[in-house]
């Protein structure tokens, strides 16, 4: 878990082009959007296309990404119970 | 009778930013546009971490848009009454071969959401107007070259019609082997260490200044 | 100087018809575009309902009666086949004794054949001379040559409001005097470019669009073009010209909230519809009714709607999204919908809002369902795009305007 959480940071600075952002500025149970990291609707959409690159898992509904982008611990938790 | 004058503006070409005509940023090292900016933007330090996440197009307008309104000469103008009208000659080029890219391979089938919203020329727009707030009048157009004519009339009319009565204008351009900005800000406040007339000359004159 | 800027001449070609006649009989039928792909080659075929324009490349040339010898893009045949309706309707004179120009619009372009030619591009095999093509700007120029149009041309790229902004730029130029008729207008063609990009925003219904109701999934995308002829009333009038109806108020404002998203009072609809209803002097509730953006999409219909509750208060007109008929054809979508506001104007009939049952909560707003007959004096049409780029368009009748 933590491994993944690790590299979900790493990702997701990355993805997103969060400038001048080193993993360890993250925490993992930090919001992503609103007042945490900032992101807004195309980082969520963003997000979706990283989790079918990066790990298989398709997501249908963009509503589906509010509770699963919750925080970087929610999307590990997310994929490791969806990952086959 | 009320006048429109241009009081300042910006160029940003050959890895340089003038403001007012004069160097304000130089960087001849830079590899590319995209480094040049992301060099420029850290230099000017408007902390504005969205910038990162924009297509280079739309970073060359914006970073221009932030070096030209250093002492906000907006905050005496009503958000409705702030216009912007920007033009080039090859709208988003790079940015839409970068997303059709994404699309042509089978097998890496990935296309990113935030790619294709930049691929329409006045999201620049849109993202100078979420910065400052401007609500007035905008438009994007496309010409084979920099048309003072039209940027001057296109213009002129909005502020005589009471549409506007303060406005960006100029050009925005990049190609696969270059790139330019020159945009200027003009109101109608009378006294002003710099007044140019806002005439098709002289937005001539100023475009053709730093080369 | 101060004449009023009056339509004389219309063209178009949509998924529900390839010129005025047939457009007109399938909004009053109530017969849609919207249907399964078979023009466009794309891996989504079995995904999605399009609003296509059922014909081919080959075909659209014939249509287009197009110089076969330049390349040709799917978004010029389409302009030119709407803006050549609209200069014969107007029995346009290119004479030297009037000045002529063309506003066009386009949000993709030649992207139809980009995308096509793409890898040939990049080789050195054939199919170079559509390089040239892939700008926006090429199908203005396109048309304006076939058609012998050469004062004055250029073309507006502001997303999905493109064409309402070229036909308040073309208004301009008549008021000030710098032509005397002007073609305005726009077109876009689908491709495998908007498909995709669309559908990485996740705002694509699957099924068929429900603009305004609850149960709104997102958009369908659709093609096609419309052009306006306007020339100033009195030399309309001189030259026994018939007269569609009078543009009367038009304006654009910025949301300045987010790239692609309305803010949530709806600020720049509000603005963009409050300014062109005051640019004709007249209040909100002067308007009969409102041409809605209307994408089906979440966002859209919401703000919409709160924006348009805002500025009607409980007087809203009747109103409705004409987009379940056409699709969403972008850059072309503002001024498709002001011929279908025209078409309203000059059939006196509200035009119906299809596949609506049920009211958004949030705003509790029920669209005109029906063909319906109605006094018509002023009715207004909006367009809004990504970028925050807003506007609004009143056109009025001849008994509510001539002066």
């Amino acid at each position: 878990m933590e491994e993944l959480i690790q590299k979900l940071k790493v990702q997701i600075i990355e993805q997103l082009n969060l400038e001048d952002m080193e993993p360890d500025d993250i925490d993992e149970t930090d919001p992503l959007f609103g007042n945490g990291l900032g992101l807004d609707s195309i980082d969520a959409l963003e997000l979706i296309v990283l989790l079918e690159k990066e790990y298989g898992i398709k997501i249908e509904n963009p509503k589906d990404g509010q509770k699963i982008f919750y925080s970087i611990k929610s999307m590990a938790e997310f994929i490791k119970s969806h990952q086959k | 009778m009320e006048q429109l004058t241009i009081k300042t503006y910006c160029h940003i070409k050959n890895n340089r930013i003038c403001i007012n005509g004069e160097l304000a940023f130089e960087y001849p090292e830079a590899s590319s546009m995209h480094d040049f900016l992301k060099k420029a933007f850290k230099h000017f330090k408007p902390g504005y971490a969205k910038f990162y996440k924009m297509d280079d197009i739309s970073k060359l307008g914006f970073l221009a848009s932030e070096v030209l309104l250093q002492d906000k000469p907006y905050l005496a103008y009503q958000p409705e009454d702030t216009g912007i009208v920007i033009s080039n000659s090859q709208s988003t080029l790079l940015t839409d071969a970068e997303f059709q890219a994404s699309i042509q391979d089978d097998t890496n089938f990935y296309p990113s959401p935030s790619v294709f919203v930049y691929t329409l020329p006045n999201i620049m727009i849109g993202e100078i107007s979420i910065r400052h707030g401007f609500r007035g009048e905008n438009a994007f157009y496309i010409f084979e070259n920099f048309n003072a004519n039209f940027i001057a009339d296109y213009i002129n009319q909005l502020f005589l019609s009471h549409k506007l009565k303060a406005c960006i204008g100029g050009w925005v351009d990049q190609s696969s082997e270059n790139y330019e900005a020159f945009i200027y800000w003009a109101d109608n406040k009378k006294d002003a260490p710099l007044a140019i007339e806002h005439t098709a000359k002289e937005i001539e004159r100023l475009y053709n200044l730093i080369r | 100087m101060s004449s009023p800027i009056v339509v004389t001449g219309i063209g178009i070609i949509s998924s529900i018809g390839n010129n005025l006649k047939e457009t007109t009989h399938a909004l009053l039928h109530i017969q849609s575009g919207i249907k399964p792909v078979s023009i466009l080659n794309t891996r989504h075929a079995a995904d999605f309902v399009l609003g296509e324009v059922k014909k081919t490349q080959e075909e659209l040339n014939q249509l287009a009666i197009a110089d076969h010898t330049k390349p040709w893009t799917r978004t010029a045949l389409l302009g030119l086949i709407a803006a050549r309706e609209a200069m014969q309707d107007a029995r346009l004179d290119l004479s030297d004794v009037y000045k002529t120009g063309i506003v066009s619009a386009s949000t993709v372009g030649g992207m139809d054949r980009s995308e096509l030619f793409y890898k040939d591009f990049i080789g050195e095999a054939q199919h170079k001379e559509f390089i040239d093509t892939h700008h926006a700007g090429d199908h203005t120029e396109k048309i304006a040559e076939t058609l012998g149009i050469n004062d004055y041309l250029t073309t507006i790229s502001t997303a999905c409001s493109s064409s309402l902004n070229s036909i308040m730029f073309g208004t301009r130029l008549l008021k000030n005097g710098v032509l005397d008729q002007v073609l305005v207008g726009g077109s876009d063609a689908l491709s495998k470019f908007t498909l995709n990009g669309f559908n990485t925003l996740m705002i694509l219904d699957k099924e068929h669009c429900r603009p305004f109701d609850e149960s709104r999934r997102g958009l369908n995308l659709g093609e096609g073009a419309a052009y306006l002829v306007l020339e100033r009333e009195e030399e309309a009038i001189k030259q026994g010209k018939q007269i569609y109806a009078y543009l009367s108020g038009y304006a654009n404002a910025n949301d300045a909230f987010h790239q692609t998203a309305s803010s949530e009072e709806g600020d720049g609809p509000y603005l963009a519809m409050k300014l062109a209803i005051e640019k004709v002097g007249l209040n909100p509730e002067d308007i009969d009714y409102i041409n809605v953006h209307g994408t089906g999409t979440d966002n859209n219909d919401l703000t919409e709607g709160i924006a348009m509750k805002r500025l009607f208060g409980d007087k809203l007109p009747p109103f409705s999204s004409t987009k379940a008929f056409t699709g969403h054809t972008l850059g072309a979508a503002g001024v498709i919908e002001s011929v279908f506001s025209i078409i309203a104007l000059q059939e006196q009939k509200l035009l119906p809002n299809i596949n609506f049952k049920n009211v958004i909560p949030e705003i509790n707003l029920i669209p005109v369902t029906q063909v319906k007959d109605a006094k018509l004096r002023h009715v207004l049409t909006n367009s809004f795009g990504f970028g925050g780029n807003d506007s609004s368009v009143v056109f009025s009748s001849h008994e509510a305007t001539a002066s």
